[in-house]
């Protein structure tokens, strides 16, 4: 029995989610007295592999396959079943990304395990071994139950803390034997939104909405998220009318996000705004509406206009990170 | 070409939420029943819109019992051709795709369309799993979508950007935002939809795999702490502070 954690890459590089998950993976196997054991796939230095360790990996299984570099999730689901296979792993362990969230249900048919996506903590292993997450769109806690032996548990981004220990993890080369006919898609082309850190797992986030009054006024918005070194974010009404892309758009019909931080610029907080960044774990809300109710939902609230608030606030983050 | 829509029951939007039968059981007195967003807004109506486009059939397909009907009419309102009902309550997202999966195995389907989750559960879990049980490629988050024959160009969301595929059908796709235009059916969608067929099938005898233990409520925040637009330094510092997030 082990505990197996899929580990996201990107150009090379361990994801900030494949450490969070590796050290939710390595808790989880401390407390049920068993090992944790990581799987990686596509071009990725052993070196970089082994700080795994870090986070309390004690080995890394490794299939280097250039055809691995883009995700496929047939192809993928036979490489990290066949790990777990390996790894006699009863618990498995993936970040809630777009593709840790598309493999985690292929590897529960695969592999017979119930799966809980988007966990907010580490599962209860006193008892009744259970797994929380948010359901109705963050109106309601879900403490979720396993009627199968083997367990797949998403962690969601920003929910867990990176461990930062001691250690390298060793690193194995591994091969599930691939044939052509477990790939089911061709990739054609990548195109990235831009320079900036990708929403999904920022820690702090700055977002605005229509108070805003057009496009042209996210200059100080943008200029708040270097500031801070946030992900900016808007409201589906924004996104709607095109002031801001798709990617950007959080809420019930965009991204569910959990940061640390969430500042809402002109935003009203709708219902359907608030399901996709209520789990955050400090809102700040300014706008001009004193009975705006988002304020309900925050834990700072600033009354006023956006126009002269944020450039104040952009000047008093400047000397704070100045003097800090 | 055959096209089916997985579609799914939700609580409205705007649903108080409780639990019932000490927190084991979510309270369905006074719920009003939607059709679950992107099943309706995105999935059906790319698949509508494939039909106009190159013909052939989009049928619906729904987990649940009798009451659930309203919401299989919408979806007939909307455009489709017809409707199944699998007449079984759904408990978790393997039993519903397990029994998705068994209707759908003899049918020849050349795409099936999922919205991207509901907005009860959100566990984003029935289209990887029936294009698991049907060995099919699964395609997540798609944004776009061109057939051309058998091969479909799907372009699906990515962090930070989007990527552009290429997948032979049969193929799974859940669909968000970006994939179609949200329909509202008029008044002949609405009438032709009492005569559609709606078939009622047996559900298979499948495995349940996850349960809900118990609910919560959500952690209150407390309340929120005003500040003026004078002093937003103090803002600052007790971001530092007091929530040590900067």
């Amino acid at each position: 029995m082990s505990v197996l954690i899929f580990v996201e890459t990107q150009e090379g590089k361990l994801k900030k989610s494949a450490r969070e998950a590796a050290s939710y993976g390595a808790k989880l196997a401390g407390k049920l007295g068993t090992d944790a054991v990581a799987v990686a796939v596509g071009k990725i230095d052993h070196s970089e592999l082994a700080t795994l360790g870090q986070q309390g990996v004690s080995k890394v299984l490794h299939e280097e396959n250039a055809k691995l570099d883009h995700f496929d999730s047939r192809a993928f689901t036979k490489v990290v079943a066949a790990a777990a296979d390996k790894a006699g792993a009863t618990i498995l362990i993936l970040s809630s990304t777009f593709n840790g969230k598309a493999l985690a249900p292929r590897l529960s048919v695969r592999l017979k395990a119930g799966v809980v996506t988007n966990a907010t903590e580490l599962a209860n292993t006193e008892g009744t071994f259970t797994v929380k997450k948010a359901v109705f769109s963050g109106k309601g806690v879900a403490n979720f139950t396993f009627a199968t032996e083997k367990k797949i548990i998403t962690v969601n981004a920003n929910s867990f803390p990176i461990a930062k220990g001691e250690g390298s993890a060793a690193v194995e080369d591994f091969s599930a034997g691939l044939a052509d006919s477990d790939f089911g898609v061709k990739v054609l082309h990548v195109e990235k939104a831009g320079e900036g850190i990708p929403l999904p797992e920022a820690e702090l986030v700055v977002s605005a909405g229509r108070g805003l009054k057009g496009p042209e006024n996210w200059g100080m918005i943008e200029e708040m998220a270097n500031l801070l070194h946030a992900a900016t974010a808007c409201s589906r009404a924004v996104s709607d009318v095109d002031w801001r892309p798709h990617h950007e758009h959080v809420g019930q019909t965009g991204l569910t996000i959990s940061p640390n931080l969430y500042i809402a610029v002109g935003i009203s907080g709708a219902i359907q705004h608030l399901a996709g960044v209520s789990s955050s774990k400090t809102i700040v809300v300014i706008n001009v509406d004193p009975e705006a109710p988002f304020f309900k939902a925050a834990d700072y609230g600033i009354v006023g206009d956006a126009f002269a608030v944020v450039p104040k606030l952009n000047e008093a983050l400047k000397k704070y990170y100045a003097n800090n | 070409m055959k096209f089916l829509v997985c579609v799914s029951k939700a609580p409205d939007t705007t649903t108080k939420i409780t639990f019932t039968d000490n927190n084991t059981k979510f309270n369905e007195d006074k719920v009003q029943w939607i059709m679950n967003p992107t099943d309706e807004w995105y999935a059906l109506v790319k698949a509508l819109e494939l039909k106009e486009k190159l013909g052939g059939t989009v049928t619906t397909v729904t987990v649940g019992k009798a009451d659930v009907e309203p919401v299989i009419r919408k979806g007939l309102a909307i455009g489709a051709d017809d409707a199944v009902r699998i007449d079984a309550d759904d408990v978790d997202a393997y039993q519903v795709a397990a029994l998705i999966a068994d209707y759908a195995k003899s049918e020849g389907y050349d795409i099936i369309f999922t919205g991207k989750e509901t907005i009860n559960y959100n566990g984003f879990m029935v289209a990887g799993m029936l294009s698991e049980l049907l060995d099919l490629p699964y395609i997540s988050l798609g944004v776009k979508l061109d057939l051309n024959g058998n091969t479909a160009t799907v372009v699906r969301e990515i962090e930070g950007g989007e990527e552009t595929l290429e997948v032979k059908t049969p193929f799974v796709v859940s669909c968000q935002k970006g994939m179609a235009e949200a329909r509202i059916p008029n008044m002949r969608g609405i009438m032709a939809a009492r005569t559609k067929p709606l078939k009622v099938v047996a559900a298979a005898s499948v495995d349940t795999y996850t349960t809900v233990h118990h609910f919560e409520a959500p952690k209150e925040r407390g309340n929120v702490k005003l500040i003026s637009p004078d002093n937003v330094e103090e803002l600052v510092r007790l971001l530092h502070e007091e929530a040590k997030v900067i």
